[in-house]
């Protein structure tokens, strides 16, 4: 049986791995377009840092690792993929599968506004990227990033770590809006200013152009900003368009089943790149969270391989550390028609803990300026554990959640 | 055979000494809140319950990994984070279902229960027989063995 994986990424390298160890003998052939080893991007803020060096972010570290693994790692960017002959074209020649991972992840993107062509301007995605932010973002420079949410709030963290003087412009009315409710998200927001970055939420940047060897950031409020650098990080976009014409089925990302196949037999995606099911919703989403992809690419390798597994949809979940205050949300954080949610809010001590219940279990939950045991979350959700009388007492002091959880599965 | 905790909430008297143990082992302070394991009361019922990581096989702190900080270490079996190569993400701390792995914001990673490289300083701690070290096959973590399974999105099911 022969493999071929596009994307060398986490999904991707994983997917090797998961196909190396279901089947000694298979021939698995990894392709990615960046020029680095493999990987992982997540890691590129902690390069910002200076917490590691690009080494750090290798997706594995032993010299010689993919050889030993029997996987060959080509370098090139595939331009099409041809169902029909059971190939992809890459380099300027066929590779032939018989079954093929679409592991491509997604790439940033840009909004439509004006003079984000100009130099001084960088997404951060890739570590070609992270040269660039590193070369401007020494201390003291004026900073300007676009986007609070996720992505970009991590981004904040390593730029405050270099020192810059940062300014934050979110369109959404609170920070991270995709992930935290009014409560928190508007929490994290008075914690940066508290920690001396300027922070505008709904307000968009309009434009931006060149102010002698500066930049000059015109925002949606009627201010303008100077800035030696801007990050953009409004949104990500998945990589699928190589696909046009394969009749491989794709609405934001690739459409793929509880296997993770997609509309052609024999093509599975994984990762970023994959709409697929949500645990909480149960309807297709891309989720571009790195558990997701990591669970996405071991299932889909082993259903490559003959083992059925089916994939019961992945939890939406994230972790943040903004400035030193940590948040986390998982699931439906936002509640469910018709359920409850218990809360508790210390604004003074940066404490927050909201947890959204469907009777009597658990389906969503926020914490802010907590670690201590917050994957328990994650486990209450996705096992449906039924709460009983917990629900009660949890209703009056949702930070009981060890001790729920304890009660439900120990005691 | 390598072996596990066994933990047996029913002999616990809230004495704390693993918490004081561990936290030593780990950080040569006597500090519980740098323990790796906790002991949780509850009060309503007298019941105490020593908590920490069972090494599952899912290895879901190690999966979710982005960085590949978290490794088996091949003698005790136990998932070690590996200090130099951990970047502080807490990707693990969302990605385990028990909860067991955490972040400290004292050192900027996380940190787990490793078995104290197979001489594990709360067992020895333990007057009472709470917590012992004994094969891994009869450890009675089917509970949790059990919660682990329930909690993989690749199995399928839900409770
Ligand atoms: C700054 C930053 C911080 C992040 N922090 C977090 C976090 O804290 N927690 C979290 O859960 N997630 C985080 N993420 C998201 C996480 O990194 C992604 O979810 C993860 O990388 C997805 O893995 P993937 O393998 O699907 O895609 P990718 O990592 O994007 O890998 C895909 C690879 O495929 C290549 N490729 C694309 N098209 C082709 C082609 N035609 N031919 C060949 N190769 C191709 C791409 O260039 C890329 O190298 C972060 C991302 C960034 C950028």
């Amino acid at each position: 049986m022969k493999h071929v994986i596009i994307g060398a990424g986490p999904a991707g390298v994983i997917a090797a791995e998961t196909l190396r160890a279901a089947d000694a003998r298979a021939e698995i052939t990894l392709i990615g377009d960046e020029p680095e080893p493999p990987y992982s991007r997540m890691a590129i803020p902690y390069v910002l840092s200076g917490i590691i060096d690009e080494t750090g972010t290798y997706l594995r570290k032993d010299e010689g690792y993919f050889d030993n693994l029997g996987v060959e790692v080509v370098q090139g960017r595939v331009e099409k993929v041809n169902p029909g002959k059971c190939s992809v074209t890459v380099n300027g020649g066929n590779v032939n599968y018989d079954r093929l991972l679409i592991a491509s992840g997604s790439r940033a993107v840009k909004p439509p506004i004006s003079g984000l062509d100009l130099p001084g301007i960088h997404h951060c995605w890739t570590l070609e990227d992270s040269r660039g932010i590193s070369d401007l973002a020494k201390e003291g420079a004026k900073v300007v990033l676009m986007g609070a949410g996720f992505i970009g709030c991590i981004i904040l963290e390593s730029l405050v770590a270099r020192g810059v003087e940062l300014t934050v412009v979110e369109m959404g009315d609170r920070m991270v809006p995709r992930m935290m409710n009014r409560s928190a998200g508007n929490m994290i927001r008075r914690w940066c200013e508290k920690k001396g970055v300027t922070v505008f939420t709904s307000t968009r940047g309009d434009g931006v152009e060149q102010a002698g060897t500066e930049l000059k950031v015109t925002l949606s409020n009627g201010k303008a900003i100077n800035a030696d650098l801007v990050v953009v990080a409004t949104g990500v976009a998945p990589n699928i368009e190589f696909l046009e014409g394969s009749g491989v089925k794709t609405d934001t990302g690739i459409l793929v089943d509880q296997y993770l196949e997609s509309s052609v037999p024999g093509i599975y995606a994984a990762g970023d790149v994959a709409e697929g099911f949500d645990f909480s919703t149960g309807a297709r989403t891309v989720q571009a969270i790195q558990p997701t992809a990591a669970d996405h690419a071991r299932a889909a390798a082993l259903n490559m391989t003959g083992i059925k597994t089916p994939f019961r949809g992945s939890l939406g979940m994230n972790v943040l550390d903004t400035l030193g205050l940590v948040s986390t949300s998982f699931g439906l954080w936002n509640g469910v028609g018709g359920g409850e949610r218990a809360e508790v809010i210390d604004e003074e001590n940066f404490r927050y803990v909201s947890l959204e219940f469907d009777e009597d279990q658990l389906v969503g939950a926020i914490t802010l300026g907590h670690t201590d045991h917050v994957g328990v979350l994650r486990g209450l959700i996705q096992t449906g554990t039924h709460l009983g009388a917990w629900k009660q007492r949890l209703m009056a002091d949702p930070t009981r959640v060890m001790e729920a959880y304890l009660a439900a599965t120990q005691v | 055979m390598q072996r596990s905790l066994q933990i047996d909430p029913e002999k616990c008297t809230a004495c704390m000494q693993c918490e004081l143990a561990c936290s030593y082992q780990a950080t040569e302070s006597f500090n519980p809140s740098q323990s790796r394991i906790k002991v949780f009361m509850f009060h309503e019922t007298a019941r105490f319950v020593p908590y920490t990581c069972t090494q599952c096989a899912e290895a879901w702190c190690m999966k979710a990994c982005p960085v590949d900080a978290i490794q088996v270490n091949a003698e005790t079996g136990a998932k070690e984070v590996i200090d130099s190569l951990c970047v502080g993400c807490k990707v693990c701390t969302i990605a385990c279902p028990f909860g067991t792995i955490n972040y400290s914001q004292s050192t900027g990673k996380v940190v787990k229960c490793d078995l104290c490289g197979g001489d594990p300083e709360c067992v020895k701690a333990c007057p009472t027989d709470a917590i012992t070290y004994v094969d891994a096959d009869w450890t009675g973590l089917d509970k949790m063995r059990a919660w682990a399974a329930k909690t993989d999105s690749q199995s399928g099911a839900q409770a």
